[in-house]
């Protein structure tokens, strides 16, 4: 990744689009590498220009994560597709208690993504790098053609560092421990649904997209014995549950009284015959820990921007058969499944 | 959330749960038929059959638009789509529905068919007004709560002079389906389907009205109480059924009273009527042929028909052999007494259709009620 610096005119970042030049590894693409990702993501390692970025490691674990993006619409209330490619990485790697040091970043272009939209995308990820203080240290551009893609999807990889006594896996909670949500559920998911092309609908939520290795490092130095941590993206709550139920072969009791939903959330759910359980979340995350850490967890949680309404939802129960169980707010008590297919409104 | 927390209240709920408890009488069973889905679904979320004393059992009926429709049908959309190059539009429910050779709609798209999910009638018009050089087919299925917007989105198609767009019709009516199921020998004659008592329509009532069900309510001497998707709505109406039964009476009650009307929703009604006629028969599955039970488009709107427009003929298919979805939608089976049931069927490989959709009663006993059937598998053997 050689960086040229010098082109005959600028790139046309108001109106113009990509094209297959873009991709095709000569003067074009150096001037879109150069003119937009090196300058928006402004890191020495970049600037150097190489196809990798050189560094040395601390002692320690290292953990390493990847994800890739094809959300859509790719702006939606409360984020991008840009910012969501930086959370979602250092939030998987900070699941496992690591400190996240670098990003890569590998974008998939469909010929004809407007230029504009690409810079407003590549910004809002230089920002989310800057505000979480990890750097987007190596990259890639492939361009594909139109027809083929789906506008534009971002790969990231991730790599971070777990401190000294820290052992967080999913396969660790035991009998006896505590669940503990950080904040309202479903907030991603709903506005995500909001501005899907064939249900728009309005509501004042906004998606809960954001870094959480700040609010894990202050549970870490409280409690480092935290036994399981997982960020409920995809499949929601009741699908991390589940996750960590059968990694770690125990059941769990969650009660659905204390589990914080939004009003909103819950009314646009209602209507669209969906489950809040069951809706992405990008800025939360579970926490289990033994019940004797739970008071402490919980506070340091709470004293944290990304964890003031934090609560403990349930407890890991001895269970062969690994199931989710709920106590309802009607009284009764109801199995919380993996989910099979898409939630689906219904149509009855 | 305001008029939804009232209907889910618990500290009603177990009040109501006394009252019936001390109103049922002990020496006699009360076999109730939910008719839908949505109740099926409700009494599977929320508990409510653990509230219930024993004599009170529901018997789950086949108020399941996706659970209804007979294998041809599906195979007839894939056909609209692979053969005649149409964009189907389907709702999401249908998807994974089981057609004939393990097809579904959803395998047939990823074979490079074009089906697309929509949430309503009104996005297959808007996507035949972006591709005016393709041919739209909106695969429209349902009770008569999906069938006024059908007829609405017909009436526009023709208003805008909408060329590309039709409607592969499937509607079915609920009040015929209710008396094929009195009228079958197993409830009548042999008395092997025990059913004493409706949980009528929620939201199909609130446009044909409460009157339809007075017809069968007086003939078969059964009680009907239309009854909302609550909870609350679920248990009151159960208790309402309970009442009549003791007093020998047979009437249409309505519990729903905050949406359902005796005459219901005119407007709708009259919109269905322009552009619906009844079709002498039509086939569920389950119930076999049943007559006067679908809707037709009329001629007056011919253009817009799928079956008119393109060659459309719907083959017999049988189910797959020892599902016993047919006999579950009568009431004359539980789920659990279907040897595939949690076995190689499952939400995630439906073999039938009961347990595809949410309304699905398979689909409610596994996702709700698992755990209750002390089933020794444990999760791992079910991914594995």
């Amino acid at each position: 990744m050689t960086i040229m610096t010098r082109f005959s005119s600028r790139l046309d970042l108001r109106s113009g689009a990509i094209d297959m030049t873009h991709g095709a590894g000569g003067r074009a693409m150096a001037q879109l590498v150069s003119e937009l990702f090196v300058r928006h993501f402004d890191n020495p390692l970049l600037a150097q220009g190489n196809d990798q970025a050189a560094f040395e490691v601390a002692a320690g674990r290292l953990v390493m994560s990847t994800d890739g993006h094809v959300i859509s619409p790719v702006f939606f209330p409360g984020g991008d597709i840009g910012c969501l490619s930086v959370h979602g990485t250092l939030n998987d790697v900070a699941m496992s208690g690591a400190r996240p040091l670098y990003l890569s970043a590998g974008f998939i272009l469909e010929e004809g993504f407007p230029l504009e939209d690409l810079e407003r995308i590549v910004a809002s990820m230089a920002a989310a790098a800057r505000e979480s203080g990890v750097p987007i240290v190596t990259g890639d551009t492939k361009v594909v053609e139109k027809g083929k893609g789906d506008g534009i999807f971002i790969t990231t990889t991730g790599l971070g560092v777990v401190p000294q006594g820290v052992n967080i896996s999913g396969d660790r909670a035991r009998a006896g421990d505590r669940i503990i949500v950080s904040g309202s559920i479903g907030d991603h998911g709903v506005a995500i649904l909001s501005k899907r092309a064939n249900l728009e609908f309005e509501t004042e939520i906004r998606s809960d997209t954001a870094a959480l290795h700040g609010l894990v490092a202050a549970m870490v130095e409280v409690i480092p014995d935290i036994h399981c941590l997982r960020d409920p993206t995809r499949g929601g709550l009741a699908t991390t549950l589940n996750e960590l139920a059968q990694q770690s072969r125990v059941g769990m009791r969650i009660r659905e009284a204390a589990i914080p939903v939004k009003g909103d959330v819950r009314a646009a759910c209602e209507l669209l015959g969906l489950d809040p359980l069951y809706v992405a979340n990008e800025g939360k995350l579970v926490a289990i820990c033994e019940a004797g850490d739970a008071d402490r967890l919980l506070a340091v949680m709470r004293s944290h921007p990304h964890g003031t309404e934090a609560q403990v939802i349930g407890e890991v129960v001895a269970d062969k058969n690994a199931f989710v169980q709920m106590e309802t707010n009607f009284g009764g008590s109801r199995i919380v499944d993996w989910l099979a297919g898409e939630q689906l409104p219904r149509i009855c | 959330m305001k008029y939804v927390d009232e209907f889910r209240n618990g500290d009603l709920a177990r009040r109501l749960a006394a009252t019936i408890a001390r109103e049922a009488n002990a020496s006699r069973t009360y076999n109730i038929m939910e008719f839908c889905g949505g109740h099926t679904h409700a009494i599977f979320r929320y508990g409510v059959q653990d509230l219930m004393p024993e004599n009170v059992a529901f018997v789950h009926g086949p108020g399941c638009p996706v659970c209804v429709l007979p294998i041809g049908r599906i195979d007839n959309a894939i056909e609209l789509a692979e053969r005649h190059g149409a964009i189907v539009c389907s709702y999401g429910d249908m998807m994974r529905v089981p057609a004939s050779e393990r097809r579904s709609l959803i395998k047939a798209k990823a074979a490079g068919a074009d089906i697309r999910m929509v949430y309503s009638i009104r996005d297959a018009l808007r996507i035949a007004r972006e591709t005016p050089g393709r041919e739209v087919v909106f695969f429209a299925i349902g009770f008569e709560t999906t069938t006024p917007p059908t007829a609405v989105a017909l009436r526009e198609a023709q208003a805008q002079g909408l060329g590309n767009f039709s409607v592969f019709c499937n509607h079915v009516l609920t009040p015929a389906a209710i008396q094929h199921i009195l009228q079958s020998p197993e409830v009548r004659d042999l008395g092997t389907v025990a059913i004493d008592g409706f949980l009528g329509p929620s939201h199909v009532s609130s446009v044909i009205g409460s009157r339809p069900y007075e017809y069968f309510a007086e003939e078969f001497q059964r009680p009907v109480v239309i009854a909302g998707f609550e909870p609350l709505d679920v248990m009151q109406a159960t208790l309402m059924v309970i009442r009549q039964l003791n007093e020998g009476r047979h009437e249409v009650e309505n519990e729903y009273v905050r949406v359902v009307t005796r005459e219901g929703n005119l407007k709708a009604q009259a919109l269905v009527a322009e552009v619906f006629e009844l079709r002498p028969s039509f086939e569920w599955r389950g119930l076999g042929d049943v007559p006067y039970s679908a809707l037709r488009i009329k001629d007056a709107y011919a253009e817009f028909d799928a079956e008119k427009r393109f060659p459309v003929a719907t083959r017999r298919v049988r189910d797959a052999k020892s599902c016993e979805c047919p006999s579950i939608l009568r009431g004359a089976k539980k789920p659990t007494d279907c040897k595939l049931f949690g076995n190689v069927c499952t939400p995630e490989s439906p073999i039938g259709s009961c347990m595809v959709s949410s309304e699905g009663a398979c689909a409610a006993y596994w996702t709700y009620g698992r755990f209750r059937q002390g089933s020794p598998r444990t999760q791992e053997e079910v991914a594995a």
